[in-house]
């Protein structure tokens, strides 16, 4: 009797399944763009080989924060208190800095009650990816503004935002964040090579990506809402990544495409819809942002990008060993040194 | 503004007294920024190095140049260490406070004052003597910018000469304070002899108060609270600190920075360490959960305004269960409060810190030997019991020096806690994060970075059944809180025990804590020998209270709790504690005008309301 193998199931360079990287099952609304963006990172991770032991979700309040629930379940994750996310991440970063550390949140998280970790954050430039699931509303509270409510967009209810928004991506390239990016949680092909990406960075990732409310925010009259966003999103390039364990030769046009080497020797290889793009350009990069607001446009793509400023933990000299689980023997000076400072005292 | 109270009590303070030897108080009334605090350390450290016992409190205001400021520098033969309420000797040098800082003084006391202010005709109830500081200064110090400084060295000399000082000492302690700066340890000691030549040919000794060699402090060492707080954490082993400036808390981290920095280098020249001075005190309580999740020993130093904003994250470290120490040193509030002026103020707030039903353990350092061993003793206790543990230090022990046997090193191996390895948990087949195993209410943990496929738990804030799941059932929620309270019951059998001073069957018992301790043993001599008063005396060094602190409860008649604020804050915590018919035996002795606390008024206090 003729036998046929059953087919083994597909898996990265770790010999892990794409199930291996799968979460909770979510409870946000269905359609709801944070469930696309938590597929997104699945497939990012699961392609890149990262070991999901290895990788920190850490997250704030609302429905973007609730996300990590969804997604690696074999990861370590701590939902946190409102807007405070980065302190959190900062000091499981400080113990450990050989984790893989990811930040979701949310507009109102991080443009709202957040802003001030946010800021110091990307100041630090500290290595982690920093996602903002950016609908411009408060979906937990059940559809109230949030900062980064474009101008002249209006609620459900009919209520109209009359102040200008808070641009994340424009904030986080003057603050000192050497990986900024813009994408769409409809754009799966950007928005995980983006992801891919951020992973080979190392220092502070800060991707704003837009993700419509299905329930609270994507109406006509949202600038926030699918329709808008995907008339008027102009992407800046398409990007392609190559990790440095992948062989596979992306063909491009060298005419038209700019290789940036990453941290982990793979590269990232952004096809410019324009000649004169340069991501590595920090006041270009913050024009190209104001000006989209000036043409009412959604600017995607890799905004921004610097491979050579140090990070938080080269800046910190700190040992290699994380210091979390640094022995006694190291952490506690000997008797001498004891008797070296009282007799300093006396 | 007088910083003392006018007042006489006891026999002591009559106008005609005999010689005063090795017990008296010394007040020195400057302007801050003005360099005096040089001077105020040698003085102090002349005495101690001649072997009397010595403490000094720093009276200073919420500014950085030019306001009032009262150092003053108590010699008790007897070990007394806490302030003095009444002044012995004044030193008065800045003019605007200089009439009535004199007239606030009680009768036989005496003043040192430069010669212009015209001190001595105030009153004729003490002894004046008239310095000419600026004729000293122009002839030992050429350049004029310098003079300022010189002359809080001066009254040093003066100082030395009328206490009879040995100027060997003083020029021991000058040269340690100005350590490798040889011209200024130079020029500071030429003013020093000047004002003590000056003192040696005109000045005739007429008050009563001397120093004598004793004995009582070979080997010990000086050190602020702060610093020991420091020493103590390097030696636990901190690894992740994360801190906001505050006063009186910065010069802890501050000390830490520079003793991590010579002591703390791997061999490989990297640092053992982290820290990390964050946005304000939210950002620097997440860190510090953040770290103690990932399994560092980490910690922050704040003060009340701090405590305020870190309440709920607070809450988040409780409910969650993860470690992480936090050293109050408490300073008046509410508010902005008084900034440089200590209290005991944080006692009730810190103890249940965040919405939600909530409970912390403090510890209660009173020394600076406690801010040394309590640092361990935290993080062992915040790791075993996986909570946020805070250590409740004040403004007096935090920033004032005081004298101390050496620190022990801490023999104690580190208890880390409940930490399940990759290996152990292969062994277990999994686990529970919150289920209570062991039935002493901590359940096990892993951390981030464990390569094992279960070794994931998710750490929230919201509900939350044993396996760390989402849960809003009411059954989990009520498990979950009931099982916390009886880890914190648990923690009682953990915390510090109080030290039991003084149980010899008296009807009056004292309970204390913290810095009020130093007044209290002060106390009990003075009810004992004035009034004929035996009273018992407990000593709290944490919370939650234990056995200890019950039984002395049920064997007292009366029991006098000591609070240096003014809600009676530590009796409060106690009436929750104990049974209702004890409630009736508490009475209050409350401090809170911002000096640190001293015994005589916990005495008249206690006489009061003992009737007699």
């Amino acid at each position: 009797m003729a036998t046929t193998a059953a087919p083994q199931p597909k898996t990265n360079r770790i010999g892990l399944t794409v199930l291996d990287y799968r979460g909770g099952k979510t409870t946000l609304c269905a359609g709801c763009g944070h469930n696309a963006i938590s597929e997104r990172i699945i497939d990012a991770f699961y392609e890149m080989g990262v070991a999901p032991e290895r990788v920190i979700k850490v997250s704030g309040i609302g429905c973007s924060s609730k996300s990590p629930a969804y997604f690696m379940g074999r990861s370590h994750s701590f939902n946190s208190v409102h807007g405070r996310m980065p302190s959190v991440t900062t000091g499981a970063v400080l113990a450990n800095s050989k984790i893989v550390a990811l930040g979701v949140s949310g507009d109102g998280d991080s443009a709202s009650i957040g802003i001030g970790q946010f800021v110091h954050l990307m100041r630090r430039n500290l290595p982690m990816i920093y996602i903002i699931e950016d609908n411009g509303v408060y979906g937990l509270t059940k559809g109230q503004f949030s900062a980064t409510a474009d101008l002249g967009s209006k609620l459900k209810t009919g209520v109209i935002n009359d102040l200008p928004p808070i641009d994340t991506c424009a904030l986080a390239i003057m603050l000192g964040a050497t990986f900024v990016g813009r994408s769409f949680s409809g754009d799966k092909r950007q928005l995980q090579h983006m992801l891919k990406a951020a992973l080979a960075h190392r220092g502070t990732v800060m991707l704003d990506v837009i993700s419509p409310c299905t329930t609270f925010n994507d109406h006509e009259g949202s600038t926030k809402s699918y329709k808008f966003v995907k008339d008027h999103e102009e992407p800046l390039h398409d990007l392609n990544f190559v990790p440095h364990f992948n062989e596979i030769d992306v063909e491009y046009d060298p005419g038209t495409s700019i290789n940036v080497t990453m941290h982990d020797g793979s590269s990232l290889r952004l096809r410019k819809l324009e000649e004169d793009y340069d991501p590595t350009n920090k006041t270009e990069a913050v024009k190209r942002v104001m000006e989209s607001h000036d043409a009412e446009e959604v600017l995607t793509g890799v905004l921004y990008l610097n491979t050579t400023a140090p990070n938080f933990i080269d800046m910190i000299n700190m040992t290699d060993q994380p210091l979390a689980t640094l022995p006694e023997s190291v952490t506690r000076p000997s008797r001498a040194v004891l008797d070296e400072c009282m007799e300093a005292l006396r | 503004m007088a910083t003392t109270e006018f007042a006489v009590h006891g026999a002591e303070h009559g106008a005609v007294r005999g010689p005063v030897v090795n017990d008296f108080s010394i007040q020195v009334a400057t302007v801050n920024g003005s360099g005096s605090q040089s001077a105020n350390t040698v003085l102090l450290r002349a005495i101690f190095q001649m072997g009397v016992p010595v403490s000094g409190k720093n009276m200073f205001p919420s500014n950085i140049a030019g306001l009032p400021t009262w150092y003053t520098i108590r010699a008790s033969k007897k070990g007394y260490i806490a302030r003095k309420k009444e002044i012995d000797f004044l030193v008065a040098m800045n003019p605007e406070t200089a009439r009535e800082d004199t007239i606030s003084l009680a009768s036989g006391a005496a003043v040192l004052y430069d010669e212009p202010l015209k001190l001595n005709e105030l009153r004729s109830d003490v002894t004046f003597y008239a310095v000419p500081y600026d004729k000293i200064c122009a002839a030992v110090c050429s350049e004029s910018k310098l003079r300022k400084l010189v002359k809080n060295m001066i009254y040093v000399g003066v100082m030395a000469q009328l206490l009879k000082l040995d100027m060997a000492e003083v020029e021991k302690a000058l040269r340690k304070q100005f350590a490798k700066k040889v011209k200024a340890a130079d020029l500071n000691w030429n003013a020093a002899k000047a004002g003590y030549d000056y003192a040696a040919s005109s000045l005739t000794k007429a008050d009563p108060f001397t120093v004598e060699r004793m004995n009582k402090t070979t080997g010990m060492i000086i050190i602020d609270g702060n610093a020991a707080a420091a020493l103590g954490c390097m030696f636990a082993g901190v690894t992740v600190v994360t801190w906001y400036p505050i006063t009186p808390s910065s010069s802890l981290v501050e000390t830490l920075i520079d003793y991590m920095k010579e002591y703390r280098f791997g061999a490989d020249g990297k640092a053992t360490f982290a820290i990390v001075q964050a946005e304000d005190e939210l950002a620097a309580i997440g860190m510090v959960l953040g770290a103690g999740w990932a399994g560092a020993r980490s910690m922050t130093a704040t003060a009340g305004p701090g405590i305020s904003l870190m309440a709920e994250f607070a809450g988040l470290g409780y409910y969650v269960e993860i470690p992480g120490v936090i050293w109050d040193i408490q300073r008046v509030g509410p508010s902005t409060g008084l900034p440089t002026r200590t209290a005991q103020g944080d006692i009730e707030f810190v103890a249940k810190l965040s919405h939600g039903d909530t409970r912390h353990p403090m510890l209660l350092p009173c020394s600076v030997a406690e801010c040394f061993s309590m640092a361990s003793e935290a993080f062992d206790l915040t790791e075993q019991l996986q909570t946020p543990v805070f250590v409740m230090s004040d403004l007096d022990l935090g920033m004032n020096n005081w004298m101390s046997e050496p620190f022990q090193y801490p023999e104690k191996p580190q208890n880390r806690g409940k930490v399940l390895t990759a290996e152990e948990l292969e062994r277990a087949g999994g686990f529970a994060r919150y289920k209570d195993v062991d039935g002493d209410g901590v359940g096990y943990r892993t951390l981030p970075g464990t390569d094992h496929p279960q070794a994931a738990w998710f750490a929230r804030g919201s509900g939350h059944n044993e396996n760390s799941g989402y849960s809003e059932r009411p059954d989990d929620y009520a498990n979950n809180m009931d099982r916390l309270a009886h880890k914190f019951e648990n923690a009682r059998t953990l915390v510090p025990k109080p030290e039991v001073v003084r149980n010899d069957g008296n009807e009056v018992g004292i309970i204390a804590y913290g810095t009020s301790h130093h007044a209290v043993v002060e106390t009990l001599d003075q009810l004992q020998s004035e009034y004929g008063v035996k009273a018992d005396y407990l000593r709290l060094r944490a919370y939650p209270f234990t056995s200890e602190t019950h039984d002395f409860v049920a064997a007292h008649k009366r029991i006098y709790m000591i609070d240096q604020n003014r809600d009676a804050q530590m009796l409060q915590l106690l009436k929750l504690d104990i049974a209702i018919e004890e409630i009736g035996k508490l009475r209050s002795v409350r401090h809170y005008n911002g000096l640190p606390i001293d015994a005589r008024s916990i005495t008249d206090d206690i006489i009061t309301q003992e009737g007699k």
